[in-house]
């Protein structure tokens, strides 16, 4: 039985990686877990997902106001950029990346479809982590 | 290096004895970062390091924190992105009060900003998102600002008071003091030191080497008093014991003012004879811009015509040729090692760029030196990163940074009461480049802001470090301009209106960030005398702090930080012409 959760838990894990939603950092962060801090992982997932929640908002504000404030803008998605790698959100990372490149070139459509593009990958991450942390808690 | 086990910080459940034997273990980390989520990893990796972590979400409580611990911390990590204050700023602030290693990190790799962190004086730049390995060696840098210390301490200590100096490092509890309690450690430091050579310091002994940090900065107020002192003795019979005397500084040893007497000394020997020497003057130090040639020191009389217009701060008016020759005088000093700043007046503008200029001094002082892309002459202040316009300068009293090759000299600082006297002091002529700082004094927040130029600036910085607990930083005047064209000027310029021809020493390009401290003393609060009489410079109003590490250096920028801040802060209301004129009268002008 469990083994066949762990199996599960790394299959489902090593998917995650494969398909560029997380990257080494994620591993950096349950190498830390131990046990003092056996929930570690799910902890900091959590705690970036309140936060993200309100830097999203900030964008979407900023998005609404004309003309776009390109370095306000540009400010948030580093913040949310840096928030991200630190979890080791790869896809979400990439289009943040994607999201600054548009405020460099003053692209204000570019930004809103990126942005578009950004909560995406943010929400699909959201949940895969979440089914991912269920079965982890299963094993529990 | 074992930790105090007194601190109680420090004191971890497992055992002071165990922590003092297993440094790094127990080493005392304060965190800054705005970011919840990567505030909580910082924290678990640094506990799986065995540090002891402190953390912060912003900015003003972590420099509350530093402050009312003053010995509290070995090392801080900020972020670079915060909302409250930019990380750079937090950076020199926990420079000059505290002079803690700090290292930044952002998710931002580009160049820039990493030559930023460099140059405001970071010693590290971590990019995140930061891996566990990267933080398990911060601890070195700790060590090594310790051994710089003591290296400084020991070459500045001319004299056989090893007890002073140990009394001087006991007062600092945390790692200095546990060397203290070993003074077998220090030597040990020191010959280690001595037989590496790896860090490259230890090629002067005396200051001038831009990695070293001095544990006390000269801001332009004491390195007034010191001149005072020394003009008052002559400068053949002045002898550190009675400089000391006369200073009545306390806070400050026999030792630190032998070796600022050595380099002051030196820069003399410059200002009188050489023009840029060449040697490590760093390209742009010698202000290609300002195709100013290799110029003979100002004479008094060009100084006093400075004086004479009336108008010192305001450099526009000042006539040319003055003017020229300041600047003359001070590119001549550039190539000094340890001459004191030259800095052409003119072309100090945007030594360094300032991300703010706004921004108060106080707040943040990105040491950021230049990023090896100074086009502008960074002359006037070696090191000290001011976007001052040239008349600003003419304003400003010359701090003797003491331009070291890397441009910092530290010096002592100067206690508050020396503030209140200084007023007095300040009023005399001041030695061009010397920095006065306004009595009153702001402790912590007006340290001389060491500025660490971006290798280029040579100059010392003068200014006070706030060594948790003697000095009191004074706010600078202006940044540590040290102007001193010539001999004679260091007499008579001073009054003019605080011309502040700033010199910068000639500073060796591979910027020797931890060394070069330039120190400002942003009057924060204080009474500075800057001269800043210029009306231009109160027109500019910039904030020194902001403008401290501006990502342009304008000079304008920096005379009016500089003056700015001082003015604002303490009051300096006075008005323009107090500053300059009423500082540097003629009548007081020692001839």
């Amino acid at each position: 039985m469990e083994q066949n959760h762990l199996k599960k838990i790394n299959f489902i894990k090593n998917s995650l990686f494969e398909q560029g939603y997380l990257d080494e950092q994620f591993t950096q962060l349950e190498d830390l877990q131990d046990d003092a801090n056996p929930n570690f992982v799910e902890e900091i997932v959590t705690s970036f997902y309140s936060d993200s929640t309100r830097l999203i908002r900030n964008v979407e504000t900023a998005l609404e106001n004309h003309p776009l404030d390109f370095c306000k803008l540009d400010d948030y998605m580093h913040q949310f950029k840096g928030s991200s790698s630190s979890i080791g959100a790869k896809k979400v990372k990439v289009e943040c990346n994607q999201f600054q490149e548009c405020c460099k070139a003053r692209n204000a459509q570019g930004c809103i479809m990126a942005f578009q593009h950004v909560k995406q990958e943010h929400s699909t991450l959201k949940r895969k982590l979440e089914a991912y942390f269920q079965i982890l808690r299963q094993v529990e | 290096m074992p930790s105090s086990s007194s601190v109680s910080r420090n004191s971890t459940a497992g055992g002071d004895s165990n922590v003092l034997d297993q440094f790094p273990a127990g080493l005392r980390v304060l965190v800054v970062d705005d970011d919840p989520t990567c505030l909580m990893i910082l924290e678990k990796m640094l506990r799986n390091c065995k540090y002891e972590v402190t953390k912060c979400n912003r900015a003003e409580v972590a420099l509350s924190l530093l402050r009312e611990n003053k010995n509290g911390f070995d090392v801080v990590i900020s972020d670079v992105h915060m909302p409250d204050m930019d990380g750079f700023k937090l950076l020199v602030h926990i420079g000059l009060e505290m002079d803690l290693p700090v290292i930044m990190m952002s998710a931002d790799d580009s160049k820039s900003v990493v030559m930023k962190g460099v140059t405001h004086g970071a010693c590290d730049y971590l990019i995140k998102p930061v891996r566990i390995e990267a933080l398990r060696n911060i601890w070195q840098h700790v060590v090594r600002k310790k051994k710089r210390e003591w290296k400084d301490i020991d070459t500045s200590a001319s004299l056989d008071d090893v007890d002073r100096k140990e009394e001087k490092q006991a007062e600092d509890p945390d790692y200095s003091s546990s060397a203290n309690e070993g003074h077998n450690w220090k030597n040990t430091k020191r010959r280690k030191d001595d037989e590496d050579e790896g860090e490259g310091e230890g090629e002067e002994r005396d200051d001038s080497s831009s990695l070293k940090k001095p544990r006390v900065v000269w801001c332009v107020e004491l390195h007034q008093q010191f001149v005072a002192a020394v003009n008052q003795l002559g400068i053949d019979k002045a002898v550190p014991k009675k400089i000391l005397d006369l200073m009545n500084v306390p806070g400050i040893t026999r030792e630190n003012v032998a070796s600022h007497l050595q380099k002051y000394r030196l820069y003399l020997r410059r200002l009188s004879g050489s023009h840029q020497s060449g040697g490590n003057t760093p390209s742009f130090f010698s202000t290609p811009d300002a195709g100013y040639g290799s110029i003979s020191t100002l004479s008094d009389l060009e100084i006093q015509a400075l004086a004479a217009s009336g108008q010192l701060g305001q450099l526009g008016q000042l006539p040319g040729q003055s003017l020229a020759t300041l600047q003359a005088a001070a590119l001549g000093r550039s190539g000094y090692s340890k001459s004191p700043i030259s800095v052409p007046l003119i072309d100090q503008r945007n030594i360094f760029s300032f991300e703010n200029p706004q921004s108060r001094y106080g707040q943040v002082q990105n040491r950021q030196g230049h990023n090896g892309n100074i086009t502008r002459p960074m002359n006037l202040l070696h090191g000290i990163p001011t976007t001052m316009e040239p008349k600003q300068l003419v304003g400003m009293q010359g701090s003797f940074a003491g331009l070291t090759s890397q441009g910092l000299i530290p010096l002592t600082g100067q206690s508050q009461s020396q503030s209140q006297t200084q007023s007095h002091v300040s009023r005399h002529p001041v030695l061009p480049g010397q920095v006065v700082s306004s009595p009153g004094n702001h402790v912590t927040e007006s340290t001389g802001n060491r500025f660490q130029l971006r290798g280029s600036l040579g100059i010392p910085s003068y200014g006070l470090v706030n060594n948790g607990n003697q000095i009191q930083t004074r706010p600078l005047q202006g940044a540590d301009l040290t102007f001193d064209p010539s001999r004679h000027m260091n007499k008579n310029m001073q009054g003019q209106g605080g011309l502040n021809v700033l010199q910068h020493n000639n500073y060796d390009s591979g910027q020797k960030i931890g060394g070069n401290k330039v120190i400002f003393s942003t009057g924060e609060g204080s009474g500075t005398h800057v001269v800043d009489n210029s009306s231009m410079l109160k027109a500019e109003k910039v904030n020194y702090k902001s403008t401290f590490c501006p990502e342009e250096y304008s000079q304008d920028d920096l005379l009016t930080a500089m003056f700015t801040q001082q003015q604002q802060q303490e009051g300096i209301g006075q008005g323009e012409n107090e500053l300059g004129l009423d500082w540097y009268s003629l009548d007081n002008l020692p001839v």
